[in-house]
This record gives C-alpha cells, sequence and structure tokens, in this order.
C-alpha cells in the first residue's frame, strides 16, 4: 500500500514537472526578425520545483488529507437537516425570486455603466442557457452548435434594419421565429441520431453557420461584420442624443430631463431582464407542462416512451424548436447591444460556454443555470488581474465540479404533485 | 382482435420468427410460452412495431398494423411492457403515469401557457386516473418518489399501471413474472385476471412461470426456435408431447 503511494506520488511529481516547465520555465523572446528560447530565471524553476514536492507529497499523503476532509461536514452544522417541506420551501423561493428581481429592476440606477453593461451580457447569457437547457438538460439531446441559432438571431435583426429598417420591437418576434425554423429544419434530419452523432452533427452545423456568414460577403459583410444596428425604442422614444429615424422622439426631451448616456444601457438592460425573466418562467411552464414531461420521458428511456405513444420525432423537434427560438430571442438583445455583429461573436467557444453553463449549473435546473451563467460571466470580468490564468482557473474549477458535484450546482429537483384524496 | 398470421422475422441469415401465428379475442387472455430464445420477444417487437417483421400480417381490429411506427401502434389501444422494466426512473411515479396519457392530455403549449379551462380540466381528469391505479396497484403511498428507487415488485405493478392509464384494448405482457416471488406472482396472477374480468382488457402474455400461465390463460400458444409448435387450451398444451419434449427435451 505504502510502496504502492509513494510509486504514484513520484508519478504525479514527474508529470507535474513535464507538464510545468515547458509552459513556465521556457520563455521564448523575440529579438529583431528571429525568436530565441531562454531558460526562465532561477526563482521560477524553484517555484516549479516546489509545485512538484507539494504535489507528491499530497498523493502521498492523500488519503489522510482526504479523512480529515471527511470531518468537514460534521463541522457545518446545516449538514444533515431535514429539508423543508414542499409547499413552504416553494412559497419561500417564489418570495425569494420576485425580491431579486425587484432588486434587479432598481439597481441599474445606482450603479456604473460598465456594471449596468456586464449585467445585461449576463442576462443574455441566462436567455441562452436557459434555452440550451431544454434541450440539453431535459431533453438530453447533446447539441454542440446552439451557437448557430444565437447567430440566427442576431443576424436576422441586423440585417432586417440595414436592409428593410425595421426596428427592435418588430424584429424580436421574426428573429425568434427564424431561428426557431432552423431549430426545426435541422432538427428534422438529425434528430435520429442519438448521443455522440448529433454531437457532431449539430457541431458542424453550428461551423457552418459561422463559415456561411463569414464568406456571403456581399449580404452579410463577411468578417467584417453588420455595423450601425440601431437600439431599441420606447414608444417610438430614441435614446441617443440626436434622433437619427424621422418621426422619432427623443426620450430626454421628452421628458425634459438631461441627455445621459446611462439612459441607453439602463434601457437595454432593463428590457433584457424583462426577456430573461419571460424566457425563465415560459419555460418553466413548459416543465410542467405535457411537453415537459415528455421530453424528460424521451431522455430517461426512449424505447418506453414510443411504445407509450410518444412520437420521438415531434418530442425531440419541439424541444430542438423551443431552445433555437429562446437563442433567438438572446441574440436580436446581443445585437441590439452591440451594434456591430461579425461572426467573431459566434464561434464554437459560445456554445462550448453556453453548455458548461448548463452542465455547472445543474442539467435541467432552472435556478442553477442562472446561478452558473451569472458565475462563469461574472468571475473572468472580476478576476482580469489574474487573466493569464482565466482558462487555467475555468478548467480547474470544472474538474473539481466533475469530482465532488458531478450532478451541478444545485441538480434539478422533482416536484411533488399533490393527489386530492377524495376517498 | 388481434390477428397474427404467418409471421416471419430474418436477421441478417437468421429466421428468429418462422410463420407464426397468434390470435387474440375481446375478452381473453392469450400466452405465448416456449423455451428461451425461442423467438416470443421477437414477435412482440413485431407486433408492438419496435421491428419491421419480413414476412406475413398483423391485424388489429380488421387494420394491418405491420410496418407503421410503434407509437402509432400504441395509440391504436395496443400497450406494452417490457421483460426488463422500463420505467421512466429519475421521474417520480405520478409523474410517470401522466407521460402515459399524453394522448389524452392537451398537448396545445398555448393551452398548457395560459392554463385554458380545458386544460385544466384534462390535466385534472388525468391527476385523477393516475390516483385511481397507483390506488389499484397499491403504489399510492410511493406517489411521489422516484420510479428508480422503487422495490422490483413494485416497479413491474407501475409498469403494468403505466400502460392501464392509457387505457388499452390489447395489453401485451412480456415475461411479468420474471423476478418476483411466489407471493407477488399469485398477486400479479389476480390483477391480470382482474384487468380482463374489471376493465375488458384483452391480455397477451409471454411468461415463464408455467403455473401463472396455465392458471390463468384461456389459451396458449407454444413456440420453439422461431416455429409454431403447438397451441389450445391449457389442459391440451399440458399434454402435448411435442411441447414435453420442448421444455424437458428428448428422452
Amino acid at each position: 500500500m505504502a510502496a504502492e503511494n509513494i510509486k504514484h506520488a513520484f508519478f504525479c511529481a514527474v508529470i507535474t514537472l513535464i507538464i510545468a516547465y515547458p509552459i513556465l520555465g521556457l520563455n521564448l523572446i523575440p529579438s529583431g526578425a528571429v525568436v530565441s528560447l531562454e531558460g526562465a530565471d532561477g526563482s521560477t524553476i524553484a517555484a516549479i520545483i516546489a509545485a512538484a514536492v507539494v504535489v507528491f507529497l499530497f498523493q502521498l499523503f492523500r488519503d489522510s488529507i482526504m479523512a480529515r476532509l471527511g470531518f468537514l461536514s460534521r463541522v457545518n452544522p446545516l449538514s444533515g437537516r431535514e429539508p423543508m417541506p414542499q409547499h413552504k420551501r416553494a412559497r419561500l423561493e417564489s418570495w425569494l425570486l420576485t425580491g431579486i428581481i425587484v432588486l434587479a429592476l432598481f439597481w441599474p440606477f445606482f450603479v456604473s455603466r460598465g456594471s449596468v453593461d456586464l449585467a445585461t451580457l449576463v442576462l443574455i447569457y441566462i436567455m441562452l442557457a436557459l434555452g440550451l437547457n431544454v434541450v440539453v438538460g431535459l431533453a438530453g439531446l447533446l447539441d454542440l452548435g446552439y451557437v448557430a441559432f444565437y447567430a440566427v438571431g442576431a443576424y436576422t435583426f441586423a440585417l432586417l434594419s440595414q436592409y428593410t429598417g425595421i426596428s427592435f420591437w418588430m424584429s424580436l418576434p421574426i428573429g425568434a421565429c427564424l431561428a426557431a425554423l432552423f431549430g426545426l429544419v435541422l432538427g428534422f434530419p438529425v434528430l435520429r441520431l442519438r448521443g455522440d452523432y448529433l454531437a457532431i452533427v449539430t457541431l458542424g452545423f453550428g461551423e457552418i453557420i459561422r463559415i456561411l456568414l463569414n464568406n456571403w460577403t456581399h449580404l452579410t459583410g463577411g468578417p467584417n461584420g453588420i455595423g450601425g444596428i440601431p437600439e431599441p425604442t420606447l414608444f417610438g422614444m430614441e435614446f441617443g442624443r440626436r434622433i437619427k429615424e424621422e418621426g422619432n422622439t427623443s426620450f430626454h426631451e421628452t421628458f425634459g430631463i438631461a441627455y445621459a448616456s446611462e439612459h441607453k444601457v439602463i434601457f437595454l438592460y432593463l428590457i433584457a431582464l424583462v426577456l430573461a425573466v419571460i424566457t425563465a418562467l415560459v419555460i418553466r411552464r413548459f416543465m410542467r407542462m405535457p411537453v415537459g414531461r415528455a421530453w424528460e420521458a424521451l431522455r430517461e428511456d426512449e424505447i418506453a416512451a414510443r411504445s407509450l405513444g410518444l412520437s420521438r420525432t415531434a418530442v425531440k423537434l419541439s424541444a430542438f424548436t423551443i431552445g433555437a427560438f429562446f437563442a433567438g430571442f438572446a441574440g436580436t438583445v446581443f445585437a441590439s447591444k452591440q451594434g456591430f455583429i461579425s461572426p467573431e461573436s459566434f464561434v464554437f467557444l459560445e456554445s462550448a460556454i453556453i453548455l458548461a453553463i448548463v452542465v455547472l449549473g445543474g442539467m435541467g435546473s432552472q435556478i442553477g443555470v442562472i446561478l452558473a451563467a451569472i458565475a462563469v460571466t461574472i468571475l473572468p470580468e472580476l478576476a482580469r488581474e489574474f487573466s493569464d490564468y482565466r482558462m487555467l482557473v475555468f478548467g480547474a474549477a470544472m474538474v473539481l465540479m466533475m469530482v465532488w458535484r458531478p450532478q451541478g450546482l444545485l441538480p434539478m429537483r422533482r416536484i411533488h404533485i399533490e393527489l386530492k384524496d377524495q376517498g | 382482435m388481434l390477428e397474427v398470421k404467418n409471421l416471419s422475422m430474418r436477421f441478417g441469415g437468421l429466421l428468429a420468427v418462422d410463420q407464426v401465428s397468434v390470435d387474440v379475442q375481446e375478452h381473453e387472455i392469450v400466452s405465448i410460452i416456449g423455451p428461451n430464445g425461442a423467438g416470443k420477444t421477437t414477435v412482440f417487437n413485431c407486433i408492438s412495431g419496435f421491428y419491421k417483421p419480413t414476412g406475413g400480417q398483423i391485424l388489429f381490429e380488421g387494420k394491418e398494423i405491420q410496418g407503421k411506427p410503434d407509437y402509432r401502434i400504441s395509440r391504436m389501444g395496443m400497450v406494452r411492457t417490457f421483460q426488463h422494466v422500463r420505467l421512466f426512473g429519475n421521474m417520480t411515479v405520478v409523474e410517470n403515469l401522466l407521460v402515459a396519457q399524453h394522448r389524452h392530455v392537451n398537448t396545445n403549449l398555448l393551452a398548457g401557457l395560459l392554463k385554458t379551462p380545458d386544460y385544466r380540466a384534462r390535466e385534472k381528469r388525468s391527476l385523477d386516473r393516475a390516483r385511481y391505479w397507483l390506488n389499484r396497484v397499491g403504489l399510492l403511498d410511493m406517489a411521489n418518489r422516484e420510479a428508480g428507487n422503487l422495490a422490483y415488485g413494485q416497479q413491474r405493478r407501475l409498469e403494468i399501471a403505466r400502460c392501464m392509464v392509457t387505457e388499452p384494448k390489447l395489453l401485451m405482457l412480456d415475461e411479468p413474472a420474471a423476478g418476483l416471488n411466489p407471493a407477488e406472482t399469485r398477486e400479479l396472477d389476480q390483477l391480470i385476471v382482474s384487468l380482463k374480468e374489471d376493465y375488458h382488457v384483452s391480455v397477451l402474455l409471454i411468461e415463464h412461470d408455467m403455473s401463472l400461465v396455465m392458471g390463468i390463460s384461456d389459451r396458449i400458444n407454444v413456440i420453439s426456435q422461431g416455429r409454431p409448435l403447438a397451441s389450445g387450451k391449457p389442459e391440451e398444451i399440458r399434454q402435448n408431447d411435442d411441447v414435453i419434449k420442448a421444455y424437458l427435451g428428448e428422452a
């Protein structure tokens, strides 16, 4: 046992050295046209060796260290408590949520412009993650090209406003419906595939859309993207200093207040908030409707579901289409927020991040997914000083989650259905 | 009601089912028995639409159904259970029963979002039906447990209840007694008879447990190595030399 531990610990330490030395201990120094390779200074080397020693010691005494950690749960007074009865918890949850939403409504008026902007982005990611949660978390269809529907929504608004001058509000349903249509059309041929195969096809679809946007230069502007996308208006009131379109009035003049650039940002934030809340509520209802149960049933056991008369195609398509619909929603808001979009915004990494949010939050759990969306979007911003290690931290967090909480931050809880006694 | 004529199913070079005929009349329990690997489950899979038979004809209430998609066949009123219990393990017991009533509820998305009166009424009716059947199979106390956590015998009963809430005309049970102890088998026995007597459901049964088959079947079909061996009333089957040979081996 002990000998095996030493062998294992030694192996881990060597691996640490092999991985860490080339990454941290060697520097590429450009001098003129040539690049030369130089070793790092003594302190870095010392740090690498120290890290290897730490890994060695940890692996050597891993069993006893982990056993110590087992006591932690006894220290926690909240562990091992009886869960609250469902009706009480539901009431508490709904009060809490209402409180948070009310807070979120007033919050932007007291904070900096940058925070509100970031919060808008968070809300967009919440919409995306909630939509993908339907596809991946509930229906169990691994979709790696979700960003394609996001792109469809964004480009629909951008192109419509460029070519026909349509407004944000008109474009919102059109973008969402077009994204849903794409979901339907894509879903039809591919949904007979399962698991890995489906993942590969959707991955391919995501790339096709991006490459199409990149190369269809005369329509989409290619890599140059589309700029000058209008901001949303409030009953025909614009938020810019000067009115861009005939017939509109400006917000600050109508209300007789001084022009402030924050108005626009706050307005966008509020739109995103309302849409995110609508998304959450609608999907929440879907989950409790027959269609939501059908999604889950098909995920749990496809053969049993079919034997009970559920049509595989119809159920999967509905999940795919509804997921795509909300991605289109988010895309339209994103285009309006940025004012400029290009295929750069819709790369595979985006799909991966949204998927990571869903997995991190707990598949199928709405509150978990919302929390994860907030964490994944805000943490990198807060940790700007460590930006070099951002991806490292992200990866480490994912690995730790897999080890300690594979079910996600807040795994989905089943709602209990009361069966009334009628004697 | 159900008529299977000369059904054949070939997997590549293997003829799994060869010219098998079965028929089920209304208000009848018919069994298919045979040694392991005789092709009983394959017959079931053909009837319920999971396989497309390579030959023969399947008529349900006079309509040809061979090759139709499985969910269509189930909607016509023919549902089945599986040899290995197939529940929606992470969903609760009630939810399992609600999923099964997909056909009876209002699946219109808008109706559900707006909670129209029709939607509520149908939702309530399906909850009532779920409650009734849970009570009937003695699982009412377990209603909000996750189905995967039930004991094996309870899972078996839940699977039958899940079929019954769809209000089928023909219930197809694939080895319902597999893995049950004698007491549970007796209960199941009574349940199946009651389904026929009280709910006017015809039953097509695959079973190994001879005592169960002989006790409740109106007619029995024996197949061996994919071919029909004998058919008739339980007493006839018991005395049939071919059947005895197939089961016990030749002396």
